[in-house]
C-alpha cells in the first residue's frame, strides 16, 4: 500500500478510526455448524428411508428398477467434477490467480445447471409414465413402491433445491471475487464547534492538494470518509476469500448428500 | 503467502495450500469408487452389496470432507462440531432400530 495520499482536515478535528473486524476461523466454524444441521435434516430422511426399506425390501428393489442407472451415474460424475472445480477455484484464488478462480467457479455453476437439467428430464420421464405422488397409476402400486417413489421425489427434490441454492450462491460469489480483495475503512470526523466553513482536503506526500471537499458549514454535524483498500493480487489474505470457502463447503455438502442418495435409490436392484 | 497486517488478525492459522495434483487425484479416486459401486450393484451380492455400497459411500465422503473441504487442515474444534452431529445422528438411528423392529 503506497503512501501517495494523506487525508488531512483543513482545521484539525477529532479523528476516529473504525476497523472492519474479521474472524476467519469463526465464520468458517459457523458454516460447519450449519452444515451439521443440514446433515441432520437429510439424516432424518435417510432414517425414514431405512425403516421403510426394512419393512418393504421386495417393493423397494422392484421400484428401484424403474430408475435410470445411467443418468444417475452421469449425474454423480457431474457433481463430483463440480466439487473438483470448486476446490480448485478456492486453491487458485489462494494463490492470487483471480481470473482462473472465476473461470473455475463458472464451470462449477455450469455443471450444477447440467445436473439440474438431467434431473428435469429424469423427473419428466417419470411423470409421463404416470409415476408421481398421488397419481392414479401409482396408487395401484404396492404400498412399498408408493413409499419408495414418495421418498425419491422428496429426497432428490430437496437435494435439487440445495443445488439451486448453491448455484445462486456461487453466482453471487463470481461477482464478489471480481470485486475482492477489498478492505473498507471508514473514518468519521466529527466537526462540532464554532461556525465557519471548513474543507476536507486530500493531499499527496508532498502536501500538494489532490482533492478538496465542499465547504463544511455549521449545518453539517459530521463527515465520514470511506477508504477502499485494494491490495494487489499477490497479497491475498484468508479473510478475503472466506465467503468463497464457505460457499465451497456448502457445495461439497450437496455433493456428499448425492453420494448417499445415488446408491440408495439407483443401485439397490 | 505474504500478509498485509493492516487489520491485525493473528488468531487464525493458514492451512498450507493443497496442490492441484492432489485435488485431481482425489477426483479420480472418487470417480473410480463410483465405478466400483455401479459395478458391484450389477453382481447381485445382496447383503455384501449393501455393505460395499455403504463402505464406498463413507470412503467417498471422507475424501470430500478431508481434502476438498480442507477438514484435514482445520483446527480440532471443526472435527468436534462434526463429530457431535454424527454422534447425534447415530443415536437417532440406534434408538429407531432398537425400537420399531420389535413392535
Amino acid at each position: 500500500m503506497s503512501n501517495a495520499a494523506n487525508l488531512t482536515f483543513s482545521q484539525p478535528t477529532r479523528h476516529m478510526t473504525q476497523e472492519t473486524h474479521h474472524d476467519y476461523t469463526g465464520s468458517k466454524l459457523g458454516m460447519w455448524i450449519f452444515l451439521v444441521t443440514e446433515m441432520l435434516l437429510f439424516g432424518g430422511l435417510f432414517l425414514v428411508y431405512a425403516v421403510y426399506r426394512y419393512m418393504h425390501p421386495a417393493d423397494f428393489h422392484n421400484a428401484a428398477q424403474d430408475l435410470n442407472v445411467f443418468i444417475g451415474t452421469v449425474n454423480t460424475c457431474i457433481l463430483l467434477t463440480s466439487s473438483l472445480t470448486m476446490a480448485l477455484s478456492i486453491a487458485t484464488l489462494q494463490k492470487g490467480q483471480r481470473q482462473a478462480a472465476v473461470w473455475l467457479l463458472l464451470t462449477t455453476i455450469l455443471l450444477g445447471i447440467i445436473f439440474l437439467v438431467n434431473k428435469y428430464f429424469e423427473w419428466t420421464a417419470k411423470i409421463h409414465h404416470g409415476i408421481y405422488p398421488n397419481s392414479a397409476e401409482m396408487l395401484r402400486f404396492p404400498q412399498g413402491e408408493i413409499l419408495f417413489f414418495g421418498l425419491y421425489y422428496v429426497m432428490t427434490g430437496l437435494h435439487g433445491v440445495h443445488v439451486v441454492a448453491g448455484v445462486v450462491l456461487l453466482s453471487i460469489m463470481v461477482n464478489v471475487i471480481r470485486r475482492k480483495p477489498c478492505d473498507v475503512h471508514v473514518f468519521g470526523a466529527a466537526s462540532p464547534g464554532p461556525a465557519g466553513v471548513r474543507r476536507l482536503t486530500l493531499t499527496d506526500a508532498t502536501g500538494h492538494e489532490m482533492w478538496t471537499s465542499e465547504g463544511i458549514g455549521e449545518l453539517i454535524d459530521s463527515v465520514s470518509v470511506v477508504v477502499n483498500y485494494r491490495p494487489s493480487e499477490g497479497r491475498m489474505r484468508p479473510q478475503d476469500y472466506v465467503a468463497l470457502e464457505n460457499c465451497g463447503l456448502y457445495w461439497h455438502l450437496v455433493d456428499i448428500i448425492w453420494i448417499f442418495l445415488f446408491p440408495l435409490f439407483y443401485l439397490i436392484t | 503467502m505474504k500478509r498485509d497486517d493492516m487489520n491485525a488478525d493473528h488468531q487464525h492459522h493458514e492451512h498450507p495450500a493443497i496442490s492441484y495434483g492432489k485435488f485431481v487425484g482425489v477426483w479420480l479416486a472418487l470417480l473410480m469408487l463410483t465405478a466400483l459401486t455401479v459395478a458391484a450393484s450389477g453382481l447381485q451380492l445382496h447383503v455384501v452389496g449393501v455393505v460395499t455400497a455403504a463402505c464406498v459411500a463413507t470412503l467417498k465422503t471422507l475424501l470430500v470432507l478431508y481434502i476438498f473441504m480442507h477438514l484435514m487442515y482445520e483446527e480440532r474444534i471443526f472435527k468436534i462440531a462434526l463429530a457431535v452431529g454424527v454422534a447425534t445422528l447415530a443415536v437417532f438411528i440406534a434408538l429407531t432400530f432398537a425400537d420399531f423392529p420389535f413392535r
